[in-house]
């Protein structure tokens, strides 16, 4: 059964536990600022927001990246940035309607969430609850991606 | 049935990839008219600095086309016959089909001013092009590049990297002209300066020529202020022109490009257009025009190809949008980024750091979409622009945060579209 993260906007504390985690799993160190998961901040209501990329199916990133460095793990759905094709063009950072999809400076590459091979430190981090690693069909993702869809025309026509 | 497509770029193989997931059991060609794999020329700046190997510039591995069995031509078509459905290849022979895409692309052109076609003038558009700059771009050679628009910006960095001595002549008052505004392209400009490039705007190449110093290479590039600049190399970005010569007398109606329909389809049944090619529709202005972008080229390359398969799909229309790295000064314009007249519009201008925000807002009942934008010094979460431009999500209170802090766009996305549902 295919898994996604669910994120509960509702159960967010703006703890950033998940930002530490994530850096730490991807570069080894506590930098929250490279982290592929981000907590947003709504000082208005007080309240946290956490999101990364939602894995679309016909993921606008995987096709505008002009050398193919972008490709489905096929066990995890994720799509994934191979670091050793991607020749850093941004092309995908401007492509990606949901602003998931970042230029890192420091390698010259682009980085996204890739569901850390199906085992999110995110989800594993989080002491409230608000990011989970479930059933696809229970997250809500579904309809989240539908809303997006349906609001972008270039998005129209999943073939 | 038989799709042939005519063109091996993004829009070609996108386009080739989705009519074999569409159409099964159809018989598909690629056709491409240039001695190299399909390839990507977004990837020609990275080859130029030894990022990536000519094998990194190609849009798929070698295996691909067979596993998908799409056909893989390298031929060069030199006429459509609209009447009897065929293409006329130049070795003479033909190839009936019963769908065609024409996914030709564009060509660089140059201003024809004396010395335009010494052999070491060269453009940068394709591999072959980079292999003669690679091997004339030596370090501490004199490279002049005429024309700071897209493409000079995106082969400057590489330039640069190769350590030759850089100059870039641009005839318009600023660099990019036709992504940024005063602001941006000023900052631009500084930024290249500092990085020891010399920025020449407001100014013409008037000709070159060829002095013969003792190596031979060496020619004198004239500018219409009065002054020359020494050159090994000169390089022309002085823009594109859409590949459509070969459709005299197909009866296809071109204008700048090729002409089409919401379906992608050209003025002839079973003749469709995709990419930098295609005069599609703008879906800022609603207006139909040669856009030339990747992202736009391979949204036309999947739904000409849905419709050619009998999908019956609308293009909605793409927004025009760039990204640049400049030496390592990261830019970006969406849709409308010079604003429309009576819409709002916010910036954060900070010269010193070289950081720029402009967000441009429609008018009246779209008084709190988001209609453009251009920014200087960002990387961050800047997809988000397009998506809240495309999807022209009414920001509503929204607006008016961003109007005092206009780097809150991510912000303003999550809380203005399904994520925070169920806390709002």
């Amino acid at each position: 059964m295919q898994k996604s993260l669910h994120l509960d906007p509702a159960k967010c504390t703006g703890c950033l536990q998940c930002e530490l985690a994530c850096s730490y799993e991807k570069l080894g160190e506590f930098n929250p600022s490279r982290s592929l998961i981000r907590v947003f901040t709504f000082h208005f209501e007080g309240r946290f927001a956490p999101y990364t990329c939602t894995q679309c199916d016909e993921a606008w990133c995987q096709r505008a990246c002009p050398v193919d460095a972008i490709t489905m793990d096929l066990a995890t759905g994720a799509k994934v940035v191979n670091d050793d094709k991607c020749v850093g063009c941004k092309v995908c950072t401007i492509s990606c309607p949901f602003g998931t999809v970042n230029y890192v400076q420091e390698t010259g590459k682009v980085a996204k969430c890739d569901l850390c091979g199906g085992d999110p430190e995110c989800a594993k981090s989080c002491p409230t609850g608000a990011i989970t690693f479930i059933d696809a069909n229970l997250t809500g993702y579904e309809r989240m991606q539908a809303y997006a869809e349906k609001s972008l025309p270039s998005a129209e026509a999943s073939a | 049935m038989r799709h042939i497509i005519i063109g091996a770029g993004p829009s070609g193989v996108v386009a080739a990839e989705t009519l074999r997931k569409a159409d099964p059991a159809a018989e598909i060609y690629l056709i491409g008219d240039e001695p190299e794999p399909p390839y990507s020329r977004m990837a020609i700046p990275y080859f130029l600095v030894k990022k990536v190997t000519e094998e990194g510039t190609y849009l798929r591995n070698a295996s691909h086309y067979a596993e998908q069995e799409i056909a893989y031509i390298s031929q060069h078509v030199s006429s459509v016959d609209t009447q009897a459905k065929q293409l006329g290849l130049a070795d003479g022979s033909s190839l009936p089909y019963d769908k065609l895409l024409i996914a030709t692309g564009s060509y660089p052109v140059a201003p024809p001013i004396p010395g335009i076609d010494l052999p070491n003038v060269h453009s940068c558009w394709t591999l072959e092009d980079a292999r003669q700059i690679a091997s004339l771009a030596h370090e501490g050679a004199n490279v002049v590049l005429m024309g700071a628009g897209f493409i000079g910006c995106i082969i400057l960095e590489s330039l640069k990297m190769r350590g030759v001595n850089l100059s870039v002549v641009e005839m318009g008052d600023r660099m990019v002209p036709r992504m940024m505004d005063e602001k941006a392209g000023g900052l631009l400009k500084k930024w290249c300066i500092e990085k020891g490039v010399n920025v020449l705007t407001s100014t013409k190449i008037t000709a070159i020529t060829e002095v013969g110093d003792e190596d031979g290479s060496g020619m004198s590039v004239a500018l219409d202020n009065g002054d020359s600049l020494p050159a090994d190399l000169v390089i022309t970005a002085t823009g594109v022109k859409s590949n459509i010569a070969f459709l005299e007398g197909s009866g296809i109606e071109t204008k700048d490009g090729i002409v089409v329909d919401d379906y992608l389809q050209t003025s002839v049944a079973d003749v469709y257009a995709s990419g930098d090619v295609a005069q599609g529709k703008d879906l800022s202005t609603g207006e139909y025009h040669v856009q030339a972008i990747q992202p736009t080229a391979v949204d036309h390359g999947r739904i000409a190809a849905l419709n050619m398969a009998g999908k019956q799909v609308k293009h909605h229309g793409n927004i025009n949008m760039n990204v640049l790295d400049t030496l390592g000064l990261i830019s970006h314009s969406f849709g409308l980024w010079m604003g429309v007249d009576g819409g709002d519009s916010v910036e954060i201008y900070n010269p010193d750091l070289y950081k720029y925000l402009n967000l441009r807002f429609g008018v009246d009942d779209q008084a709190d979409i988001l209609v453009g934008a251009s920014t200087l010094g960002m990387t961050q979460h800047i997809g988000v622009i397009r998506g809240l431009i495309e999807s022209k999500t009414h920001l509503k209170d929204w607006k008016a945060h961003l109007m005092q802090d206009p780097t809150r766009i991510m912000e303003a996305y999550l809380a203005s579209t399904q994520v925070l549902d169920n806390i709002v």
